[in-house]
């Protein structure tokens, strides 16, 4: 307990710049613009069901398709030879470096209809496709962006599995399906928690992509916060509602995954 | 380690060789013509003075041009803080919240409005401003400040539609706004990604004033643009650069100043004003309410409105100039140019965005969403039912745990 004031600097950190600010949120959502309370706020939220449930579900469809990439890639990037492993880490690192607005833009470029891809297309004779401005092109969009928070927890989790255990399993008998279903994934599982709320919520929050790949017209939740705070009407006591709930659902999604997970198994791996 | 290192010091010496030589613009202004006591009276009393002004929107010395805020500096003593913000919203969130205090800023004209309305600026003190004798009278008490009191125009310009020749039939009558909405371009057309904008193409499409008057022409207006979201391939803003450059779609409305660096790109673009009337925009600077230094503010709007100032802050930024003698400074073509300075008959038809109420303003926005998202027909209740569930969820997915837990300990 000798270090406990060492944790004084965050604790004040998150007091002045965390817990302000959200009561802050919390007063903004049940006030109107003139200081007084209400719930008007809240129940126009419900609203924009349609925006919540676009972005609940292209967030969600991404977080599977990452969890499907990556968890394969992870595993077999935690048994490489060390040198092979730092390369890929490495790699997986190397589009962060670029600017998360530039890889964006780039991908409009890329998936336009006189784009990249379209012109690779017809010089090989094909038909061109329809890309952009779908809900399929930011769902690609959330994917390259937030693979690698999939992909770097896992791969973390699936180093501390030791191939003596794997081999155990074998020794005794586990088919190879066995050995994934009763031994890897179990003790990957805080990986994969980990991984999914590292996807699932920046996703559910996303404003740019939208903006950019789905053409304007697939707004999600972080674009109609932003147009409570930058649009024309400005108004941050609707902002604030639509934040705090979903917030809310953030919460609930992370509690319902908690339940999947032992809580005596944590290394400081959950968030 | 070593390696990486290596790796990092590789390429940031990659990077400063490929790193474009920047070139530093000029300073130097021609004092001839102006009033140097005048300039010159706060010089060495080390003051400060904060300007709040739009991205990209003053001459910053780029590709050899006068670096205004370096030269008002050298000309007056006083130190420029300069800082940007790219919407009148953010301008107005970041006044209204306060913590810095800016002395000059240059707001939109229907934010001016709606500044001047809640008491958020300061009246000039015009014997500190004598080149406000250059702005055109055309230019003077603006309907979003009509007696002429807080603000002096910057820059203007119209709204109107950008077309690809090679995209568009030639017979096309391009005059109209109705053409946004035709099914021939479908899947051509980009539309302005801001409620204000769109909404205003929409009302003069359909012989309204620009600035919303009642409800029922906002919800006719919505169901308009609802109609033309069949054809319109994206709603998008500064993107637009990018797709009419590259003949990605065939016409986008947008702003004249803008126009003209768009076709730079590509010679095939070309603009039209629609017959309807379109929207004309000013910026203007102003002085906000707890501006620090109020006649260092003037002087610097002043000095903005100098001739040659004038003249390198508008060739920079390629909108239309209120200013009488930065204009005559202007070379012919550009003088004569319909796009940046079209006719008295046809600006008359114009009109600028002006205050509306916050009732109609927030309906407008609530409209505007409706708008981008159709509506699936959720009910209003599936959220409230979706929250209970997981709710519930939690509970279960707990009660299951927590048993699963018992029998094992047994």
């Amino acid at each position: 307990m000798k270090f406990r004031y060492a944790s004084a600097p965050y604790v004040v950190w998150s007091v002045i710049f965390v817990v302000v600010p959200l009561f802050l949120v919390v007063g903004f959502a049940f006030t109107d613009s003139s200081g007084q309370f209400t719930l008007d706020n809240i129940s126009k939220v419900t609203t924009y069901t349609a925006v919540f449930m676009r972005s609940i579900w292209l967030s969600v469809i991404a977080t599977v398709i990452c969890l499907l990439v990556g968890y394969p890639l992870a595993f077999i990037m935690s048994r490489c030879l060390p040198s092979g492993q730092r390369t890929l880490t490495m790699l997986i690192m190397l589009p962060m470096w670029i600017n998360f607005l530039l890889r964006t833009y780039a991908w409009m470029t890329i998936l336009e209809h006189n784009g990249i891809l379209n012109t690779i297309l017809t010089t090989l004779g094909f038909q061109p496709l329809n890309m952009i401005n779908t809900q399929g092109a930011v769902v690609l969009g959330m994917i390259y962006n937030y693979l690698p928070f999939m992909i770097l927890p896992l791969y973390s989790i699936m180093t501390k599995i030791s191939g003596s255990v794997i081999e155990a399993a074998q020794d005794l008998g586990a088919n190879p399906f066995l050995v994934f279903a009763r031994v890897i994934l179990p003790l990957s599982m805080p990986g994969v928690t980990t991984g999914i709320t590292m996807v699932f919520v920046p996703s559910v929050s996303t404003f740019i992509i939208s903006r950019m790949l789905g053409g304007g017209s697939n707004m999600m939740i972080g674009d109609l916060i932003d147009a409570q705070f930058l649009g024309n009407a400005y108004n941050p006591n609707l902002g604030a509602a639509i934040s705090l709930v979903l917030m809310v659902i953030i919460l609930l999604f992370m509690s319902i995954l908690n339940q999947f997970e032992d809580s005596e198994e944590k290394e400081g791996m959950m968030i | 380690m070593k390696r990486f290192c290596a790796f990092v010091c590789l390429l940031l010496i990659v990077t400063m060789v490929a790193a474009p030589t920047v070139a530093f613009g000029y300073t130097e202004v021609d004092t001839e013509g102006m009033d140097l006591d005048y300039y010159t009276q706060y010089k060495d009393q080390g003051l400060t003075l904060n300007v709040y002004n739009w991205g990209e929107y003053i001459s910053d010395g780029e590709d050899d041009s006068l670096d205004v805020n370096k030269a008002f500096e050298e000309l007056t003593g006083i130190d420029v803080v300069y800082s940007t913000y790219d919407t009148n919203e953010s301008l107005y969130a970041k006044l209204k919240t306060g913590g810095t205090s800016y002395d000059v800023i240059i707001p939109s004209d229907y934010m001016i409005a709606r500044m001047i309305e809640e008491d958020m600026l300061l009246p000039l003190d015009f014997n500190n401003i004598p080149n406000f004798k250059y702005i055109n009278e055309i230019y003077c008490n603006p309907a979003y400040d009509p007696e002429n009191l807080y603000s002096v125009p910057y820059t203007w310009g119209t709204v109107g539609i950008i077309y690809n020749t090679t995209m568009v039939d030639p017979e096309e009558d391009m005059g109209t706004w109705k053409v946004l909405w035709s099914e021939k371009y479908a899947d051509k057309i980009l539309m302005f990604g801001n409620s204000k904008d769109a909404f205003g193409i929409a009302f003069k499409a359909l012989g309204y004033p620009i600035n919303a008057e009642s409800m029922e022409q906002l919800e006719e207006a919505t169901e308009y643009l609802k109609e033309q979201k069949k054809v319109v391939q994206a709603y998008v803003m500064d993107e637009i650069f990018d797709k009419m450059a590259g003949g990605e779609a065939a016409m986008a409305p947008y702003y004249a100043g803008d126009y003209l660096t768009m076709k730079n790109d590509n010679p095939d673009l070309a603009f039209s004003l629609p017959r309807e009337g379109s929207n004309i925009f000013a910026d203007a600077m102003c002085i906000p309410k707890d501006a620090k230094n109020k006649e260092l503010a003037e002087m610097y709007i002043n000095f903005m409105l100098e001739p040659e100032v004038g003249l390198a802050n508008i060739e920079y930024i390629g909108y239309s100039t209120p200013n009488d003698a930065v204009y005559e400074l202007l070379p012919e073509e550009t003088k004569n140019d319909p796009v940046s300075y079209p006719s008295a008959e046809v600006l008359a038809t114009c009109e600028p965005f002006l205050h509306i109420s916050s009732e109609l303003a927030l309906a407008m926005d609530e409209k505007w969403t409706e708008i981008l998202t159709d509506d699936q027909g959720y009910s209003n209740l599936l959220m409230p039912m979706l929250l209970a569930a997981c709710v519930i969820a939690i509970i279960v997915l707990a009660v299951i745990r927590g048993m699963r837990k018992k029998r094992d300990q047994i």
